[in-house]
């Protein structure tokens, strides 16, 4: 199959069906990118725009880079992506005020007229006829042997610099996200002399399990109904992204603010 | 069907992610869109080295991704960082250019 497809004529009916079938998937994907309101949503449409490219990839003969994008960008980016997502709060949804006032029209005008700028200058162009890049691959014995030896040989001073950018993202990654201990390290000892002088020496209630709620943002009901707020980890709390139930809220709508919570 | 068709789906693509970080306001979402014009100039890159009948296309295209990898690194942690100390990971928030 790699060589049908490092060889085949520079356009097929096959690649245009799959062209017209994957191009608008992936304009839609990029544009749900954009008006997704919750991140998550954004991250999987992303997902979906990625694994498009790489088809596109292969059907111009990237058959390495393709492989190397689903690896890459459906496999470690968008894991990093959902990573970060779900730490920051899966449900804090994008705010559309606008701060600097016309900046939406203004935006939206700026990207229209560039990309009718970019439109007309690739129309404007001329191409030769697409060669392809079987005799490319032929000259050095196969595909991932043609992109080996120009990496390795043209292009090796430009990898030893990417992989001084890799390492040094690593460490800076690891910089950024270090955080010094400004206190000792609580053992066992202090951390069980703590928990009696604390106050709370049993633990916490677990969260509620309901019919329709079962997760640790949704805090149990204590026998008069009202919310255990300890139930729901601090993190969650703090956040603001705690669930009271249907009925706490049909309880609150009844009583309509008459006890302190 | 025109190879030149890849270039235009490149530019439309392109032309989204530049709204995207113009429009959106999660810092999130704005890097997405970043990866998004990135991953455009990529298809630019593989269709030019198809039209040229040449390899080195889809090398630069390699590299490209290998430096958007390890931009999407650096630009999480600063992301996390800022949410750490500011409970926001909207670009508005920090404004002071301090932590």
């Amino acid at each position: 199959m790699i060589e049908l497809l490092s060889t085949t004529p520079p356009t097929s009916t096959g690649e245009a069906v799959a062209f017209w079938f994957l191009a608008p998937i992936t304009v839609i994907a990029a544009v749900m990118i954009v008006v997704s309101r919750k991140a998550v949503h954004s991250a999987l449409w992303m997902a979906t725009t990625m694994i498009v490219l790489a088809v596109l990839y292969i059907m111009q003969g990237g058959i390495f880079l393709g492989v190397v994008q689903v690896v890459v960008y459906t496999g470690a980016v968008m894991m990093l992506f959902l990573f970060v997502v779900m730490l920051v709060g899966v449900d804090a949804s994008d705010s559309f005020v606008e701060t600097l006032r016309g900046q939406r029209v203004a935006a939206i005008l700026l990207a229209t007229g560039f990309g009718v700028l970019m439109v007309a200058g690739v129309s404007r162009a001329t191409f030769q006829e697409a060669v392809g890049v079987g005799a490319a691959n032929d000259a050095a014995g196969g595909h991932v042997e043609a992109i080996a030896e120009a990496i390795f040989t043209r292009y090796v001073f430009t990898f030893e610099i990417v992989s001084i950018v890799l390492v040094t993202a690593a460490v800076g990654a690891m910089t950024l996200t270090h955080k010094e201990r400004l206190t000792p390290r609580k053992l066992q000892p202090e951390l069980s002399v703590e928990r009696i002088r604390g106050g709370h020496p049993t633990p916490y209630p677990s969260p509620g399990v309901y019919a329709q709620h079962n997760a640790v943002d949704t805090p149990a009901l204590l026998p008069d109904g009202s919310p255990a707020e300890d139930s729901v980890p601090e993190e969650l709390r703090r956040q603001g992204t705690v669930r009271y139930t249907e009925l706490e809220a049909a309880r609150e709508s009844e009583q309509e603010g008459g006890d302190t919570r | 069907m025109n190879p030149e068709n890849y270039l235009y789906l490149a530019s439309i693509l392109f032309v989204i992610g530049a709204v995207g970080v113009l429009l959106r306001r999660n810092a999130i979402v704005v890097f997405m869109c970043i990866e998004l014009m990135l991953n455009a100039s990529n298809l630019a890159f593989v269709s030019f080295a198809r039209l040229n009948g040449n390899i080195d296309g889809q090398v630069i295209a390699f590299f490209v991704m290998v430096v958007a990898a390890a931009e999407v690194v650096i630009g999480l942690a600063i992301i996390v960082t800022i949410f750490r100390t500011r409970r926001s990971a909207s670009v508005d928030d920090p404004n002071l250019l301090k932590l």
